[in-house]
């Protein structure tokens, strides 16, 4: 594509504030996600990065703000237009979202039935294509609470990829997983994110994972309900002018780090 | 832009070895010559190599990854040594990824078939196991009751108030109506049959008798059934998914102590209570109807205290016991042993309330058997 205009970010969070009635969780967040970077949202527990998530995703209305998608507002645009977006769209959700009821070719056949028009014979081996390419070559006919955990988390990033989408949600994708699942599967995000182009937004605070695969994050405090950093985590981690941002990024307690000037 | 069709051709380059050149835009809504045409081909050819060739390829997306999946996976099984040239890299990647792990080659696993479930022996055998099942559950409450007795037990007073009060007041509404409804047909029934004989003031006795007896205390426990005993499976059932019950039995507190007593002993409470207040209301129910077939109120509770007897109402009010226990057994058991998924959770409450329906039916049955051999 030749620029001659520039292309508009990905993503782009504009003055969002989300509550939940009066509470507020957090405010004033500005920030963009260019194509092809691996974002990450950062932030202690309970500051709000799964209920970012949840805006990002359109699951929840921000009280103001908005976010936009290649330009285009999501909260404005029609239900139509919200579900054309969405299409492009894969997320695993904190405990993977599988259905239970279906085995993993059913959940993997889902979408592809929904917004495809594959013939079912098509459908079938792209269904063992995503498996394959998650290592569940073979599992076509097992239940979710049939496979481990880590086995859910690929099954449900085979789901997720099932429509080859343009960005990639994760909310905590390693949480309960070993460090060598929780590596392979950071591996494995990058290169399918790599191979198809996409763009990765995660939620996680898994530090090895951040400083192997992240190029862009948000840090969310808790206590001013506000960003506080943004950029890289590495370069966040030895050069950010907050200490507290130093302190989650190095996992250190707060009184080895002092205040930078 | 117009798209072109995907195509392939097999091109032999040497005495074993050939090129798999895919020519076109292989993505969504095109529709390739399936992989079953190419798979007899390689099949005559017994081939040592074969490489694709992507240098003529267009627009791809999983539709051609699985296609070079399936020739993969076939040139493996022949001995074929596969592989890529020219290809786009994001291709060679994933390719490389969905290859990386072997295929599970167990066989899959045989799920039953509907016809097998209907096998005769198996269902036998399903029955015997739930009836264990059902004993030995009915035995850990006794043994739980017991130590509750002994004032052991890690029953906690406020979780009973609480089902107490679900199961009770609000439940009133949904009584109140049926119990009404079903005064009201009973007065019909009698009174259409009763009025060829000029006996019609003999449906307060139908009606009285019938409902403390009988259909006040099944009709109450039928909805508490589905409404209640739904609810405890359905309670438990999530607790399992959610861990609830691993961390119970590891605080080292009884899952029975602590979750079905309350429970059961709720249900004793208030089905009892319940009754009378359905008794009541089917009763002036019936009022209603015999008074609009001419017989004027007072007469009709004259009459119906001729028919009123302590052991009318004690009948009804043992069966309730009986079915409040059945309900509870039935729905907790349901929700203790769930699996632990949603879809399990679900099975859990329709297990409870059918478990439960058939139980207060047979019961019934036999209460009535009984009684009737007594006298009472």
């Amino acid at each position: 594509m030749t620029d001659a205009s520039p292309q508009p970010p990905h993503i782009e969070v504009r003055e969002l504030t989300m509550a939940y009635g009066a509470s507020v969780i957090q405010s004033d967040l500005n920030f963009t996600i260019n194509q092809g970077d691996i974002f990450v949202i950062m932030g202690g527990s309970g500051c709000g990065k799964s209920t970012l998530l949840k805006h990002m995703l359109g699951l929840l209305r921000p009280s103001t703000g908005d976010i936009l998608y290649s330009g285009d507002s999501f909260f404005q645009a029609s239900e139509a237009e919200q579900g054309a977006m969405r299409q492009r769209w894969g997320i695993t959700y904190q405990s993977g979202g599988l259905f239970s009821a279906m085995t993993l070719a059913e959940n993997i056949t889902l979408p592809l039935e929904l917004y495809t028009r594959y013939t079912r014979a098509e459908i079938r081996d792209i269904v063992a294509y995503k498996l394959a390419l998650v290592g569940l070559a073979g599992y076509q006919s097992y239940y979710p609470s049939e496979i481990s955990g880590g086995m859910r988390k690929r099954a449900a990033l085979a789901r997720a990829i099932a429509l080859d989408p343009q960005i990639l949600f994760f909310d905590e994708p390693s949480a309960g997983l070993d460090p060598i699942s929780s590596r392979l599967l950071d591996e494995l995000i990058v290169q399918i994110k790599e191979s198809m182009g996409a763009t990765v937004v995660m939620v996680t605070h898994e530090l090895p994972s951040i400083f192997a695969i992240a190029n862009n994050s948000v840090y969310l405090d808790n206590i001013t309900h506000t960003m506080i950093a943004y950029g890289d985590p590495a370069e966040l981690r030895d050069h950010s002018t907050v200490p507290v941002v130093r302190q989650f990024l190095t996992r250190s307690a707060a009184a080895d780090i002092e205040d930078k000037p | 832009m117009s798209s072109q069709p995907p195509e392939y051709t097999l091109q032999q380059e040497e005495q074993d070895t050939a090129a798999l050149v895919l020519s076109g835009d292989w993505e969504q809504g095109q529709h390739p010559a399936g992989f079953s045409g190419l798979r007899s081909e390689l099949a005559s050819r017994h081939l040592t190599h074969l490489t694709a060739d992507g240098s003529s390829l267009g627009h791809w997306d999983s539709m051609l990854m699985s296609f070079l999946l399936q020739c993969h996976d076939c040139c493996k099984a022949q001995g074929t040594v596969f592989e890529t040239r020219n290809m786009p890299s994001g291709i060679e990647q994933l390719l490389a990824v969905a290859t990386a792990v072997e295929p599970r080659t167990e066989p899959a696993k045989a799920r039953t078939s509907w016809l097998s479930q209907l096998n005769p022996q198996r269902l036998l055998r399903e029955a015997w196991e739930h009836l264990q099942e059902s004993l030995a559950f009915t035995g850990e409450v006794t043994v739980a009751m017991t130590r509750l007795v002994r004032g052991k037990a890690n029953t906690r007073f406020v979780d009973f108030m609480n089902f107490c009060y679900q199961a009770g007041p609000h439940a009133f509404g949904i009584i109140s109506l049926t119990s009404v409804l079903v005064g009201m047909i009973l007065a019909y029934l009698g009174a259409v049959q009763l009025k060829q004989f000029g006996a019609e003031i003999y449906v307060a006795n139908l009606v009285v008798i019938g409902m403390l007896r009988e259909m006040g205390v099944l009709m109450t426990a039928v909805v508490m059934a589905g409404r209640t005993g739904a609810a405890y499976a359905a309670q438990l059932g999530t607790m399992q998914t959610n861990e609830e019950i691993d961390a119970i039995t590891t605080m080292g507190i009884s899952p029975v102590e602590f979750l079905v007593l309350p429970r059961m002993l709720a249900l004793i409470v208030i089905m009892p209570l319940l009754t009378l207040y359905a008794d009541l209301l089917g009763i002036i129910g019936g009022g209603i109807v015999a008074g609009g077939m001419g017989i004027a109120p007072v007469q009709y509770i004259i009459q119906g205290e001729t028919a009123l007897s302590f052991s009318h109402i004690a009948v009804g009010l043992l069966k309730a016991l009986v079915f409040a226990v059945l309900i509870a057994v039935a729905g907790c058991r349901a929700g203790i042993n769930s699996g632990r998924s949603s879809a399990a959770v679900g099975q859990a409450a329709t297990n409870a309330v059918v478990t439960a329906i058939v139980y207060l039916i047979v019961a019934d049955a036999a209460i009535n058997i009984i009684f009737q051999h007594l006298h009472i």
